[in-house]
């Protein structure tokens, strides 16, 4: 144990609302305090003059001026090893099932349950022996975590180049100590890092493979990279936490890190009754197996919530240094940038726009920065994609969280109220979104699903397109005054959007679509509309061409495993009724 | 200890006063205020430190002067919880106002609940029947969900409110259920017309009522929806019973937060309203729900006037960011004739899914309302063509469509106050009016539903089921 130092013990001047003002102690920003008899946790926010201004992760009734605080000279920081798999944390780590044991099916104040557990044994192999030269960042060893992860054991980033001087195999708790460095350190299975500092890495690389999320619009109009950045901005009902939802649940990373930032406790518990449910295609193994799950929802304390977002993104850093590509996904974003606002409204800093702090767009970019796929200090690839729920008051997104996320995320998923009061979902508008990633990832898709497939994705996209120009004169003067050829194209556009862009999260077979089956799809619509304009060359009537026999089970073959077929099978009646073949 | 007087007020503005020279005073406390006149209001400790305290005083500063005498009682605000509490009406600060005795508590609640842990909760998947069409069929309401009525000044949301307390059962079950309505500034006659209806049903029986009306002291009405919700969360927990509350007008609530944030000189978000009204919204509606292993459960309707029926005005955006799903009055249907006015476009239930189809409601349930959805948007559309264009020179497929959205409203939507419709009505209904569009068009629905609930086959099987009688 260190002297007791000067100012580490002081006492509360003030309190209001989460933020408690103290005096007595000299910590630096960011350490983490306990206040009062309970040891409320808090991170100090500012300091001014003698006095300490701290954010309690808890809520503060009953703290009174002079109560003790108690400063830990520590950031806040998480604890990374085994078990964190399958976890499900609150926004500061804390296991939620661990809360419930010792305070039932409420959240009392002042518990602390560590975030990886104390008494469970994990079978270690080292994969380094005596004598080996390791560094910061370095495998020495691995933990079958779950049947899908397994978990590297690292060396701390911190720790600079020494010689194993001991190192066992067998069955340890994460506390005991596996190996030994010439320097006198003792490794553990974990180790600890302050969530708001970016894990070290060498290099960034360019993000070249896509994240394979098997949803249909994203994978083929506006596809993220395995290291991306992405936004889902929309307003509420329009399907946001839905789509992150469906991104954890498919998308091709090896671990998923959801936070429910400041959302709905219920749809954690879907998510918790849901995953462990599920299989993954790629594994045939149970979600959860490669799942972190992070809630802070709206009703539990303010702080804590603003921390959850860091506290995502450090588990999800780690996982990267192992070289796993790692996604993580952020409902909502805005609900953090509110939390900043709230603690900085009551810090009285001067407001920038709309009440958020002046520093919002530069912690945003800070947050997204730390997405990449990166080059590890061990020298193994990993990435960390980011995915960030955006929820616009009224759905406008010129205001400051969306516009500030846009200036830095590289794909744009816009939610649509209209389309989701249709119910046309994913409720995504293909009109307004981006992605600044289909150049760099087309020589993929090109090589790895169809040679063809960027020449496609390039015709809906035209087509669809062209709708949206045709919809305009139709608003105006019915669809009857167009020509035949226009009224062709309005009917395959309807085809793309219902029967390619609508996607059903809740059917079993149509909730995941691999690229495979997107691009056959995709060629079959195209394959339709070359049939449909053929019969209209050859003088059919637009009417026959548009009611044509077979139509009806093209739009169903996506709901049976054997798409295929079923695809087939409908052209093939389309086929003889168009021209008899 | 703790509960010196002070004489120390040095400073009233708005609902705040400012107390200088105390003993440490906790965050949160409550307060007592002894007026000169001898009488004593009651408030809460919002900012306290070694120089001054602020305390917000729950029934309003009038009389309060600087010779007032100020007393911290050491403890937060609670309410006396009892079974008891059931058939009275108590004020918006939790005491008794319908002339009958004192509560005898069972149990003193602290009114700020604690959050639910996540990981206790369980997902809400039964369904409750309302008996109006446009929500269960449309829009499904599951026990332990929190849906709020997003309606505008003038529409009928009381009326829907009420019955949807008299009606709302889940089938099948004779549990217990008890009704708790929480009135936030509204008008007498509003607060009239509700008593009236309990009292002639003999819901009030059943009921917990607290009243904070219109001309009652604005910043009471924090408190209102945390008492009702205390006390709900005692009647479901403590007595397994299964609580519908109800939370008229929350737009009066979030003006009083904003009177509040005003007062303490706070940088204002949107519009005036407290950068924290998110946070504080959550800590009401988030209370809804149930919990692993226990029986009882709240299920949550909170009713909001959307100012100007602007649904992106911070009160409805925010409540609709935290509730799951809402279900929208329009000026429109109302001025139609239309009861209840429900537009089902921008309605959304999110917990429907879980608690419709086979074995819930019935099997062809979760087709059926994608079905509805998309034929009544697609008619909704045409409407506009036709203002534009005329109804002449819509296709023929176009007109049915029209048509379907116009029956739709008019016959579907459109019910009596007192009219209990059950789910399968409800159904079938809709499918009378699906059989108005040509069978291709139903490509929402699978074959063997269409084939076991369209009005064509169903006919043909009842001529069938006849004709093998009568040849019997």
């Amino acid at each position: 144990m260190e002297v007791k130092a000067v100012g580490k013990v002081g006492e509360v001047y003030r309190v209001s609302g989460p933020l408690v003002v103290g005096e007595g102690i000299r910590p630096r920003m960011y350490d983490v305090c306990f206040v009062g008899e309970e040891g409320l946790m808090g991170e100090v926010v500012g300091l001014v003059g003698e006095k300490t201004l701290i954010q309690v992760y808890e809520d503060t009734s009953g703290i009174k001026p002079g109560d003790r605080i108690e400063n830990t000279g520590m950031p806040l920081s998480v604890e990374l090893g085994p078990g964190l798999i399958k976890s499900f944390y609150d926004g500061i780590q804390r296991p939620l099932p661990g809360l419930k044991e010792v305070s039932g099916d409420f959240i009392s104040r002042g518990l602390h349950v560590p975030g990886l557990d104390r008494k469970k044994n994990w079978e270690f192999n080292p994969a380094v022996k005596k004598g080996d030269k390791v560094k910061g960042g370095d495998i020495i060893g691995t933990v079958q975590e779950t049947e899908v992860v397994e978990h590297k054991i690292l060396v701390p980033p911190y720790v600079g180049e020494s010689t194993i001087t001991e190192i066992n195999g067998g069955k340890f708790t994460v506390e005991d100590t596996v190996a030994v460095l010439d320097d006198g350190t003792e490794l553990k299975l974990y180790h600890k890092w302050p969530v708001r500092q970016a894990r070290p890495y060498i290099e960034k690389l360019p993000p070249l493979i896509p994240l394979i999320t098997g949803q249909r619009i994203l994978d083929t109009l506006f596809p993220v990279a395995k290291g991306g950045t992405a936004a889902i901005p929309g307003p509420f009902g329009s399907g946001k936490t839905v789509t992150q939802h469906q991104l954890a649940k498919w998308s091709d990373a090896h671990i998923v890190v959801y936070i429910g930032c400041g959302e709905r406790g219920n749809e954690m518990t879907e998510v918790l009754e849901e995953f462990p449910e599920l299989i993954d295609p790629r594994t045939n193994k149970p979600l959860m197996e490669r799942t972190v799950l992070i809630a802070n929802t709206s009703n539990m304390p303010v702080a804590a919530r603003e921390a959850s977002v860091y506290t995502g993104i450090t588990i999800a850093e780690y996982f990267r240094d192992m070289g796993y590509d790692v996604s993580i996904m952020a409902d909502s974003t805005s609900r953090w940038a509110e939390a900043m606002r709230e603690i900085s409204g009551r810090l009285e800093e001067m407001p920038g726009e709309e009440g958020y702090p002046a520093y919002l767009a530069s912690r945003i970019a800070e947050f997204y920065e730390r997405a990449g796929r990166v080059k590890t200090l061990g020298g193994s690839v990993g990435s960390v994609s980011v995915i960030g729920a955006v929820s616009p008051p009224g759905g406008d997104f010129s205001e400051p969280v969306t516009q500030n996320t846009l200036r830095i995320v590289k794909v744009f998923w816009a939610l649509d109220a209209k389309l989701a009061a249709r119910r046309h979902f994913p409720a995504i508008n293909w009109l307004q979104s981006y992605s600044l990633y289909t150049d760099t990832l087309k020589e993929w898709y090109d090589e790895n699903v169809a040679a063809d497939w960027s020449e496609l994705r390039k015709w809906a996209m035209e087509v669809l397109q062209e709708e949206a120009n045709l919809q305009e004169i139709v608003q105006l003067v019915g669809s009857d005054a167009l020509p035949e050829s226009q009224r062709l194209l309005l009917e395959v556009a309807r085809l793309i959007r219902e029967v390619f862009l609508q996607q059903y999260a809740y059917h079993p077979v149509d909730s995941y679509c691999s690229p495979q089956k997107q691009y056959d799809m995709l060629k079959g619509i195209k394959e339709v509309n070359d049939m449909f304009f053929k019969a209209l060359e050859q003088g059919k009537l637009i009417d026959e061409i548009i009611n044509v026999p077979g139509k009806e089970e093209f739009a169903r073959a996506k709901f049976e495993e054997d798409y295929k077929t079923a695809l087939q099978n409908a052209i093939e009646t389309m086929r003889k009724a168009l021209f008899g073949e | 200890m703790g509960m010196k007087e002070y004489k120390t007020i040095n400073k009233v503005a708005g609902p705040l006063i400012f107390v200088e020279k105390t003993e440490p005073v906790g965050f949160g406390e409550l307060v007592t205020v002894s007026l000169p006149d001898g009488s004593t209001k009651r408030g809460q400790v919002l900012d306290t430190s070694k120089d001054v305290v602020v305390v917000q005083v729950f029934e309003g500063t009038r009389g309060i002067d600087t010779s007032s005498t100020v007393r911290f009682t050491g403890d937060i605000v609670r309410l006396p919880c009892s079974k008891d509490m059931l058939g009275r009406v108590l004020s918006g600060s939790g005491n008794p106002i319908d002339g009958g005795p004192k509560i005898v508590p069972e149990e003193r609640r602290e009114i700020i609940g604690a959050a639910i842990n996540p990981y206790a909760r369980q997902y809400p998947r039964e369904f409750i029947q309302t008996g109006i069409s446009a929500i269960d069929g449309m829009n499904t309401l599951v026990r332990g969900q929190k849906l709020p009525i997003f309606s505008g000044s003038g529409l009928p949301h009381n009326d829907i409110a009420l019955q949807i307390a008299r009606q709302a059962k889940v089938r099948g079950e004779g549990e217990e259920f008890a009704v708790i309505f929480a009135a936030m500034g509204i008008t007498n006659e509003e607060a009239y017309h509700f008593m009236k209806d309990f009292e002639r049903t003999g819901a009030l029986e059943r009921a917990v009522v607290f009243l904070n009306l219109a001309d009652d002291p604005a910043i009471e009405r924090i408190l209102t929806p945390r008492m009702a919700l205390t006390a709900a969360e005692f009647l479901a927990y403590e007595y397994d019973l299964h609580v519908l509350v109800i939370l008229t007008d929350m737009t009066n609530y979030c003006e009083a937060l904003r009177e509040m944030s005003a007062a303490r000189e706070e940088v204002p978000g949107r519009r005036g309203y407290p950068g924290y009204m998110y946070t504080d919204l959550s800590t009401i509606y988030e209370r809804a729900g149930r919990i692993r292993g226990r029986k009882g459960t709240i299920t949550q309707f909170p009713i909001l006037t959307m100012p100007g029926d602007d649904i992106t005005h911070p009160i409805p955006d925010l409540s609709g960011y935290i509730t799951e799903g809402q279900i929208v009055l329009s000026r429109e249907l109302h001025a139609k004739g239309i009861y209840p006015p429900i537009d089902v476009l921008p309605s959304l239930s999110r917990l429907m899914k879980e608690g419709i189809g086979e074995g819930m409601t019935r099997d062809d349930h979760v087709q059926w309302n994608d079905q509805m959805y998309a034929a009544y948007a697609e008619g909704v559309d045409l409407r506009g063509l036709v203002a534009i264009v005329g109804e002449e020179a819509l296709s023929d497929r176009d007109r049915k469509f029209l048509r379907f959205a116009d029956e739709f409203e008019r016959r579907f939507v459109q019910q009596g106050k007192y009219e209990d419709r059950d789910i399968e009505y409800t159904l079938d209904l809709g499918w009378e009016l699906l059989s108005m569009l040509p069978e291709a068009e139903l490509m929402k629905i699978e074959r063997k539903f269409i084939e076991k609930y369209h009005p064509a086959y169903r006919k043909k099987t009842a001529a069938g089921e006849e004709a093998a009688e009568a040849a019997a």
